[in-house]
C-alpha cells in the first residue's frame, strides 16, 4: 500500500517538494536532491542559511519574497546546471565578494531554457550571471547590490556571457556595478527595464551583435549605456537621463556598426551621446535636451545618419575633434538655429552649423570649459558660424526645422 | 562719512539714469521670465546680461558720476570732514544707489514669479550677489580711474578700455594662451585666470550653482574640488570681497595725496 | 591770526608757491592780488588743505593746520566755482551743509540780502549762473564763522548784489571777522581791502595796506600801481 503510493507520488508528472521548518525537507539542498525532474521546490516562508546550491534537474524552484535563502557572504548561492529550470519570486541575499570568482546569487551554467522571474536579490556580489546560455528569460526581477559600495566590491547586477536569445526584461537593478552587462552575447532583446544609481553603466554591451534594448530607463548612474564593439544594435523609446558627473554620458557609442537610435529621451546628462568609431548608425526622432553636449561625435565615424531630432537646451549641441564630417545631418531642429524660412515650407533656408568654434576649443582644450558664457566666446561663435575657420565646414544640417517635432 | 553716503545716494536715486536703469531690469527681468517660464532658465539668460552690463554700466556711471561731481567734492573739501569720508562717502552712495537699481529691478518680477517658493532661491541670490559685487568693482576702479585722471577724456577712454580688457580682451588671451599651451598642465593657470578677472570669477561663481558646474569638474581634480565643494563659493567670495576692498583702499589713497 | 611758514608748492616742474611766509591778522580783510597763474587760488587752497602743500606750515592761531579737517569748521569758504549736486534744492542744501558741518545756518540773512526766497525750493540745475552764486555764496557764508574765505566771489553777480555783498563783508569786519579773499575787480579793492597781499611767480611781491602799495610805487591809483608791478617784472624777463 505505502509501496504504491509512493511510486504513485513519484510518478506524477509534477510533484511539489515542500521545502521548511515542519515539512519533510528542512534545507533547501534536501528539497533539491530530493525532487524528480519537472517538480516544483517550494519553499516556506523563512530564511535557509545555504550556499553553493546546484540544480541540476529540470525544475521549477519557487516561493514568496519571504522565503529567503542567504548565504551570509559567503560563496555563491544558486547554480542552475540544467536545462529549463525555473527559478521564481524567491529572495536571495548576501554573497561575498571574492576577488578570484565571479560569484553570484544565481548562476546559469552553461545550460539553456532558464527562466528566472520575480526574484529578489539583496547585497549579492553579482546578482544574475549567465554563461554560455541560450533561450534564458530573466524577468521582472529587483537586484539591488549594497548601497555605498565601491566598484570593486561589486559586480553586475545581470551579466551575460556568451549567450543567446537572451530575454531581459522588467527588471529593476541598482546598487551594482553594470546594472545590465553583456558580452558575446546576440540575438537578445533588453526590455523595460530600470537601471538606476548603478556605480559603473546602467546597461554594457561588448562584442553582441543583433540585440535590441527598448522602452529601458537608465538614471543617475555613473553612466548610462556603454555598446562597445557591436553590430546592428537597436536603441529604441529608451530614456538616458541625468548621467551627470564630471565624466558622464548618457550613451556611448563605441566601435560599433549599422544600429538605429530611435525615440529615445537625453535628458540632464553630461553628455547625452558619445560616438567614437560609431558606423552606419541611424540616429532619428530622439528628444535630446538640457545636456552638457548633446552629440560628441569624434573623427573616426563614418556614414551616420542624424535626422528628425530635437536638440534643446543643451550646453553644446554637437561637438567633434575633427575638421571633416562623413556622416549626414538633416531635419533636425536646433533651439540654436537663426536661420529664417522665408518660404514657409518649415524647414530653415540657410543650413545651420551645429558645431560651435568653443565646443571645438573645448574639445581640443577641455579646461577651457571654464570659459562658458564669457562674452569673448559668444563672440568667437558668431565670428565662427559667419566665416568657418575651424569647425568642421560640411558638418551642417542643410534642412534644419524650425518647430521641434512632438515626439 | 554716513552723512556723504547719504546724501549722495539721495541725490543719484533722483536722478532719471537711475530710474532708466532700474526699468531696463525690470523689463529684462520680466522679459527673460515670459520667454523662459522659468526662473532657473531665467537665471542664465540674466547672468548673461549682467557680467557685461554691470561692469560696463558701473564703469561708464562711476566715471561720470566723478567728474560730474568734482565742483561738490570741493565744497565738501572744505568742510569739516576728511577726505576718507568724502571719497568713501561718495563711493559708496554711487555703489549703493546703482546696486538697489539693479536689485529692485530684478527682485519685483521675481518676487511676483515666486522665485521664494522655488527651488532656485539660491541660485538667484547668487545672482544679486555677483551683481552688487561687479557693481561696487567697476564703480570703485572707474571712480579710482577719474580721481587719478583730471583729464575727461582720458579718464574716461582709460574707463572704457578698463571694461574692454576685462568683459573681453582677458578672456581672448586666456583663451588663446590655453590653447596655445594646450600640452602643459593648465589646471592651475585656468583657476588663477578666473579668480584674477573679477567677470570672470562672478561669471563662475553664479554657475557654481548650476548642474553646469559638473562640465568643469570633468576636466581635472583641482577644478572638480572648487566646483564640487562649498570651496568654490568660499574662495569666490573672498576673491570678490579682495576686489571690492582694494579699490576702495587705492580710492582713500589717491584722494589723501592728491590736490584739488 | 593765520600765519604760513616758508609755503611751498609745485605741481610737477611748475613751482607755484616758493617759500611764502605771510602773517594775516585777525580783524582785517585782505586781498590778495596777483596775474594769472601766480599763486592765488593755490594758497587759499592749501590753507582749505585741498591742495598739499610740498614743504611749510599753516597755522590758525596757534593751531597747526596741515593735514587736518576739523580747523575747516571754523572757516566759511566760497570756491572760485561751486556747484553742488543737480537734483537737490537750495534750501536741501541748507539742511545737508548744516548736517554736515554740525552747526546751524543762518540762512534767512542771505535769503533776504539777495531776495532768494522764491529759489530755495528749485532744484539746483534749474536756477541761472548770477542765482546760482548768490546761493553759493548764501550756503558759504551762511554759518558765520570767524575766518571768511572767498575765491572771486563777485562773479556773476550784478551790480546790486555786489554792493549788498560789499556792505555785508563791512560790517563783519567791524565785527571782528578775519576775511580774505581774491578778485580781479581793482575797485573793490580799494574800496575794502585793509591789506594786499600781492603774488608774483610764486613770492608774496608785496604785503600791506593799500596806501602803502601806492606810495611804494608813486601812484595815486591802485590799477596803474599794479600795472607798473606787472610791466616791471615782465621787462626784467
Amino acid at each position: 500500500m505505502l509501496l504504491i503510493a509512493s511510486l504513485l507520488a513519484h510518478s506524477s508528472l509534477a510533484d511539489i517538494i515542500k521545502v521548511g521548518d515542519g515539512h519533510p525537507y528542512s534545507s533547501v539542498k534536501e528539497g533539491l536532491e530530493a525532487a524528480a525532474p519537472f517538480d516544483t521546490v517550494l519553499l516556506a516562508d523563512q530564511t535557509f542559511y545555504e550556499i553553493n546550491l546546484r540544480i541540476e534537474k529540470p525544475l521549477t524552484l519557487t516561493g514568496t519574497h519571504q522565503s529567503i535563502i542567504d548565504g551570509e557572504l559567503q560563496d555563491e548561492i544558486l547554480v542552475i546546471a540544467a536545462d529549463s529550470v525555473v527559478v521564481s519570486g524567491i529572495t536571495i541575499q548576501n554573497v561575498g565578494y571574492s576577488f578570484i570568482k565571479d560569484r553570484a546569487g544565481i548562476r546559469v551554467e552553461e545550460k539553456d531554457y532558464a527562466i528566472i522571474e520575480n526574484c529578489r536579490l539583496f547585497n549579492t556580489f553579482f546578482g544574475i550571471y549567465l554563461q554560455k546560455s541560450n533561450h534564458t528569460i530573466v524577468r521582472g526581477n529587483l537586484i539591488e547590490g549594497s548601497d555605498g559600495s565601491t566598484e570593486t566590491y561589486t559586480g553586475n547586477a545581470i551579466h551575460l556571457w556568451y549567450c543567446e536569445e537572451a530575454l531581459i526584461e522588467d527588471n529593476i537593478t541598482r546598487f551594482h556595478r553594470d546594472g545590465i552587462y553583456l558580452e558575446f552575447v546576440n540575438h537578445s532583446q533588453v526590455n523595460r527595464n530600470v537601471s538606476f544609481r548603478n556605480i559603473r553603466y546602467g546597461l554594457h554591451f561588448m562584442f553582441s551583435n543583433h540585440d535590441d534594448y527598448t522602452g529601458n530607463t537608465f538614471e543617475d548612474n555613473g553612466s548610462g549605456v556603454a555598446v562597445m564593439f557591436s553590430k546592428w544594435i537597436n536603441m529604441r523609446h529608451n530614456k538616458f537621463i541625468n548621467n551627470w558627473g564630471s565624466a558622464s554620458f548618457g550613451l556611448l557609442l563605441k566601435e560599433i556598426y549599422d544600429g538605429e537610435l530611435s525615440n529615445n529621451l537625453f535628458e540632464d546628462n553630461t553628455t547625452a551621446i558619445h560616438a567614437e568609431g560609431a558606423n552606419r548608425i541611424l540616429i532619428t526622432q530622439n528628444i535630446i535636451r538640457n545636456n552638457g553636449w548633446a552629440l560628441k561625435i569624434m573623427g573616426n565615424c563614418f556614414d551616420n545618419r542624424i535626422t528628425k531630432n530635437n536638440f534643446m537646451g543643451n550646453n553644446f549641441n554637437v561637438a567633434t575633434n575633427s575638421r571633416q564630417t562623413m556622416d549626414t545631418y538633416e531635419a533636425n531642429y536646433w533651439d540654436d538655429y537663426s536661420g529664417y524660412d522665408l518660404d514657409e515650407d518649415g524647414f530653415g533656408d540657410v543650413p545651420h552649423r551645429p558645431v560651435k568654434l568653443f565646443a571645438y576649443i573645448v574639445e581640443r582644450v577641455p579646461i577651457s570649459i571654464v570659459m562658458l558664457r564669457s562674452l569673448f566666446i559668444e563672440m568667437i561663435n558668431v565670428a565662427e558660424y559667419i566665416i568657418p575657420s575651424l569647425t568642421p565646414e560640411n558638418l551642417a544640417d542643410s534642412i534644419p526645422v524650425l518647430e521641434p517635432y512632438q515626439l | 562719512m554716513n552723512k556723504i553716503l547719504k546724501y549722495g545716494f539721495l541725490d543719484l536715486i533722483r536722478s532719471n539714469w537711475l530710474i532708466l536703469y532700474t526699468a531696463f531690469y525690470l523689463i529684462v527681468s520680466v522679459g527673460v521670465l515670459m520667454a523662459n517660464g522659468d526662473i532657473s532658465k531665467s537665471v542664465i539668460s540674466l547672468l548673461n546680461v549682467i557680467i557685461i552690463l554691470i561692469p560696463l554700466i558701473a564703469t561708464l556711471y562711476g566715471i561720470i558720476y566723478y567728474y560730474n561731481s568734482r565742483d561738490y567734492v570741493e565744497m565738501l573739501l572744505a568742510q569739516p570732514i576728511t577726505r576718507k569720508s568724502i571719497f568713501m562717502g561718495q563711493f559708496l552712495g554711487l555703489s549703493l544707489s546703482l546696486s538697489t537699481s539693479f536689485v529692485v529691478g530684478t527682485l519685483i518680477p521675481f518676487v511676483f514669479f515666486g522665485v521664494f517658493r522655488s527651488a532656485y532661491l539660491m541660485h538667484f541670490l547668487f545672482l544679486l550677489i555677483a551683481g552688487v559685487f561687479l557693481t561696487f568693482i567697476f564703480c570703485g576702479l572707474s571712480y579710482l580711474l577719474g580721481l587719478a585722471n583730471d583729464n575727461k577724456l582720458k579718464g574716461f577712454g582709460l574707463a572704457i578700455l578698463l571694461w574692454l580688457f576685462f568683459a573681453i580682451v582677458y578672456d581672448g588671451v586666456v583663451v588663446i594662451s590655453l590653447v596655445k599651451y594646450e600640452d602643459y598642465p593648465l589646471e592651475k593657470f585656468t583657476m588663477l585666470s578666473t579668480l584674477i578677472n573679477p567677470i570672470d570669477l562672478s561669471r563662475v561663481f553664479i554657475m557654481l550653482k548650476f548642474d553646469t558646474a559638473a562640465l568643469f569638474g570633468y576636466t581635472g581634480a583641482l577644478f572638480n574640488k572648487f566646483f564640487g565643494s562649498s570651496l568654490g563659493v568660499i574662495v569666490s567670495v573672498a576673491a570678490l570681497s579682495l576686489w571690492s576692498i582694494i579699490p576702495t583702499w587705492l580710492i582713500v589713497r589717491t584722494a589723501n595725496k592728491k590736490d584739488f | 591770526m593765520i600765519r604760513f611758514e616758508e609755503l611751498s608748492k609745485s605741481f610737477g616742474k611748475l613751482v607755484v608757491l616758493d617759500k611764502v611766509s605771510a602773517t594775516i591778522p585777525k580783524g582785517k580783510i585782505v586781498a590778495v592780488l596777483g596775474p594769472n597763474g601766480s599763486g592765488k587760488t593755490t594758497l587759499i587752497k592749501s590753507l582749505m588743505g585741498m591742495v598739499k602743500p610740498n614743504a611749510g606750515q599753516m597755522y590758525i592761531g596757534e593751531q597747526q593746520i596741515n593735514g587736518q579737517s576739523n580747523y575747516r569748521g571754523t572757516i566759511d569758504y566760497l570756491p572760485q566755482i561751486s556747484r553742488h549736486p543737480q537734483n537737490l534744492t537750495a534750501r536741501e542744501l541748507i539742511t545737508m551743509l548744516e548736517d554736515i558741518r554740525e552747526q546751524k545756518g543762518d540762512a534767512r540773512l542771505f535769503v533776504d540780502l539777495f531776495d532768494l526766497e522764491s529759489h530755495l525750493d528749485k532744484h539746483l540745475h534749474n536756477l541761472s549762473g548770477g542765482t546760482m552764486q548768490k546761493v553759493s555764496i548764501m550756503l558759504s557764508l551762511m554759518f558765520k564763522n570767524d575766518i571768511l574765505i572767498l575765491d572771486e566771489p563777485t562773479n556773476g553777480l550784478d551790480p546790486v548784489a555786489i554792493i549788498r555783498l560789499k556792505d555785508y563783508l563791512d560790517e563783519e569786519r567791524k565785527a571782528g571777522k578775519t576775511i580774505i579773499f581774491t578778485t580781479h575787480i581793482i575797485p573793490l579793492v580799494e574800496e575794502i581791502a585793509d591789506e594786499i597781499i600781492f603774488l608774483l611767480e610764486g613770492h608774496i611781491y608785496f604785503q600791506g595796506s593799500v596806501s602803502t602799495l601806492l606810495s611804494k610805487e608813486n601812484e595815486t591809483n591802485l590799477e596803474r600801481a599794479i600795472a607798473n608791478v606787472l610791466l616791471k617784472t615782465t621787462s626784467h624777463e
